[in-house]
């Protein structure tokens, strides 16, 4: 912390010229070393053949450090201003690069990924400026859009992503729910929380992997390594590859949606858990005194109690299973009728190379949570603090 | 009043019984991966992991040979009171008195075990997986029959120190750049304060699908595609909105007294920010630190995007998903593999639960 005397030295205006030219001087030469230290790294992490080791201590350092050294920096340079002109730029200092990124990485890009979805599968021509572009043979208009709403794939894609939607949110909303009730009365409520919420922290490729052994297949009559078969085959079934199960479609894609089910009722757990605390006792005990009985007391004053966490919980796994893609791509990369919108747009974007197509898939995306942002706007109008 | 009483021990009673049903089954996954890792390559491909729980297993306790019983393998046999076929005996026949008698071998030259039901437990446990998966080399393996089979290891070190050099300034830097933004917007006036801060609650639910077109064509016209500046930004930049809102609530809700005070002794606005804010918002930075390390850690597509390219830099996550596509029946590798690349999430999860559930009920929920 500066000590008001500091203060006070500082704006005094001491020495003559020489001393303002150094000033000056300082204030070119501090900004360029700590550019030209920052470009070194740069160098060094891209053409280095050092061990990966020392790269990786090297890249940790100079990322995080070069964040730091560029806010001093500027800061410093904006604090050596006069006055007023500090109290202007100061603000842009701390927040300009937070809407420079969040401009440069989401909302102008929603506007370039529309236009380019305009387009056919190379996008727009860059050697041409806006208007040739536009006239160019090249600009297809809403074509791809109708093609989006015409294949096959497509529209497979959209059937299977209203399964993921409808019954994952569904049954992680309803799994997270009992448990947070159970363990709400259990004995071992902190454990059992734990061991429910333990796959959040586990990748959707690693879950994949989980998931996958316990679909594993071998043809019957060979001894099961897979969980599922093996129960199957042991109550006398026939065993199957499940997600792969074709004949079964569309609900093969049941089997990778218990997956998103397995990771994120944890989630809902915890925020429903949370939730239910905060109902008051003496209203629970009051229903009781009236003798109502427990299934009684949860539909008719837990559940309206709770009611906007469980809007809350139900949107953003919604939202969160609109753009599924891991999962998919790992376990079925799509095949056996499992394609889902993100997985498309991946195929389409990188794998087809038809960026035109893609930016139609993104864009479709962005319009489906366009309520839920309108809802956040809203709310945050409502809240009046800002 | 006693009935009263049993009852509500008994709902207790169902309450346990029926979470730990739901609890066995959520683990039930994890575990199955986990045991596995430490099982040797060809017990994992011959038996289910649930072999290491007791069970009964047929065990060799006597050896017959047909020569000597005078048997003829072409017809129907009888060995010790019972009559079957070739095919029959080669399955394994049961006797009534619980032996088993089984044909090893081919017609001419086999013979007969008679086997019996005992308890067994198969605990053989070592570390052999993990060491293949990330040492790197060519492993050989000695089939049942004798011969020796080489299989590749996989080299996940490296994609492991990958992650850490993506996951550690991915995590940071938003942090950094949000806290500077949040303390801007809860502290200083400046023209379009209101405004900017709209565009950052509508930014909070953009899917970043809508992002990796134009901004791979972005960094192919910088060079930047492959480097781990590029896919630091793009973390940045899918996690900033969320950052910046979540440490914005906190941050304005800090005392106004401590900070006025701190302004009339003179104090700068980078000053109070570092030596104040900062500090006093350690609780929130942690939380929101444990969500997006655990999502950029657990992230594969922004990884596959901006660093598809370039094995050098593969991440755990693509070296997985890399395994599971070209071997995806070497469970030897992909369970400790699995296993090596939950290790850290796990840790931090387990370490920092507390924060973990703070961030959640603040509304760490990505869009």
């Amino acid at each position: 912390m500066n000590l008001p005397g500091n203060e006070v030295r500082r704006q005094a205006p001491s020495g003559g010229m020489l001393n303002k030219i150094g000033h000056v001087l300082l204030a070119v030469v501090i900004p360029f070393v700590s550019f030209f230290i920052l470009y070194l790294g740069f160098l060094f992490l891209r053409d280095s053949k050092a061990s990966r080791e020392v790269i990786v201590l090297v890249a940790i350092i100079w990322g995080v450090g070069g964040v730091g050294l560029l806010y001093w920096v500027f800061n410093w340079l904006v604090e050596k201003l006069p006055d007023p002109w500090k109290g202007r730029l100061l603000p842009f200092v701390f927040v300009g690069p937070a809407v420079a990124i969040l401009s440069w990485y989401l909302a102008v890009p929603t506007l370039r990924t529309f236009y380019i979805s305009l387009f056919d599968r190379n996008g727009p021509p860059a050697d041409l400026n806006f208007i040739q572009q536009l006239l160019s043979g090249s600009f297809v208009g809403p074509a791809n859009y109708i093609a989006v709403f015409t294949e096959d794939l497509m529209l497979q894609a959209f059937r299977n992503n209203l399964m993921w939607i409808v019954f994952g949110s569904t049954f992680s909303v309803i799994f997270g729910l009992l448990i947070a009730v159970l363990a709400d009365r259990s004995s071992f409520e902190k454990l059992a929380k734990s061991l429910i919420f333990l796959p959040m922290a586990i990748s959707f490729v690693g879950a994949s992997i989980i998931w996958n052994f316990i679909y594993e297949y071998r043809p019957a009559g060979e001894t099961q390594i897979g969980l599922l078969n093996s129960i199957v085959t042991s109550m006398g079934g026939t065993p199957q590859a499940w997600p792969q199960w074709v004949a079964v479609a569309p609900w093969n894609n049941l089997f990778l949606i218990v997956i998103v089910v397995w990771l994120q009722a944890g989630f809902a757990m915890v925020l429903f858990s949370a939730a239910l605390k905060g109902i008051p006792e003496e209203m629970l005990e009051a229903g009781r005194i009236d003798g109502a009985n427990e299934f009684q007391i949860f539909f008719r004053i837990m559940l309206p109690s709770i009611q906007g966490t469980l809007i809350s919980v139900w949107t953003t796994i919604v939202i969160f299973t609109l753009k599924i893609f891991d999962v998919v791509w790992v376990m079925t990369g799509g095949q056996f009728g499992t394609h889902v919108i993100a997985t498309q747009f991946y195929r389409q974007t990188f794998t087809n190379r038809n960026s035109g197509f893609g930016s139609a898939i993104a864009i479709i995306l962005l319009v489906a949570v366009i309520p839920v942002m309108f809802y956040n706007l809203k709310q945050f109008r409502e809240q009046e603090a800002f | 009043m006693r009935g009263q009483k049993q009852r509500k021990q008994f709902g207790k009673f169902l309450v346990n019984l029926t979470l730990l049903f739901i609890i066995i089954v959520w683990t039930v996954p994890t575990l199955g991966i986990f045991v596995s890792s430490f099982r040797n390559r060809t017990k994992i491909d011959t038996t289910g992991w649930w072999a290491v729980l007791p069970h009964r297993e047929w065990q060799a306790v006597s050896e017959l040979d047909p020569k000597s019983l005078d048997l003829d393998p072409d017809g129907i046999m009888e060995i010790e009171g019972i009559s079957g076929t070739f095919d029959e005996f080669r399955t394994g026949v049961e006797t009534p008195d619980g032996k088993r008698l089984t044909w090893l071998g081919n017609k001419r030259l086999g013979r007969i075990e008679v086997q019996e039901q005992v308890w067994a437990v198969d605990w053989d446990f070592s570390l052999d997986n993990y060491r293949q998966v990330l040492g790197g080399q060519d492993f050989e393996f000695k089939r049942p029959d004798g011969t020796v089979e080489v299989v590749p290891g996989d080299n996940m070190i490296n994609a492991f120190l990958n992650s850490l050099a993506v996951a550690i300034p991915s995590t940071v830097i938003p942090i950094l750049i949000a806290a500077f933004a949040a303390y801007a917007f809860a502290w200083m006036k400046f023209p379009g304060r209101r405004t900017l801060f709209i565009l950052v609650v509508a930014l909070l639910v953009v899917p970043l699908q809508i992002a990796l077109v134009p901004i791979l064509r972005d960094y192919k016209a910088l060079n930047l595609n492959g480097t781990f500046l590029a896919i630091w930004l793009a973390h940045t930049g899918f996690g900033l909105a969320l950052a910046t809102y979540l440490l914005y609530n906190y941050i304005s809700q800090l005392p106004r007294d401590i900070l006025e005070s701190a302004f009339i002794d003179g104090a700068s606005h980078f000053t109070v920010f570092t030596q104040l804010v900062m500090p006093l918002s350690l609780p929130a930075l942690a939380s929101f630190a444990i969500f997006q390390f655990l999502w950029v850690w657990n992230d594969y597509l922004v990884a596959l995007i901006f660093l598809g390219g370039n094995p050098e830099f593969e991440l755990v996550t693509q070296r997985m998903a890399a395994i599971v596509g070209a071997r995806g029946q070497d469970w030897h590798l992909l369970t400790a593999g699995a296993f090596v690349s939950m290790l850290l999430p796990l840790i931090v999860f387990f370490s920092l639960q507390r924060f973990f559930v703070r961030g959640l009920l603040a509304g760490s929920v990505k869009g």
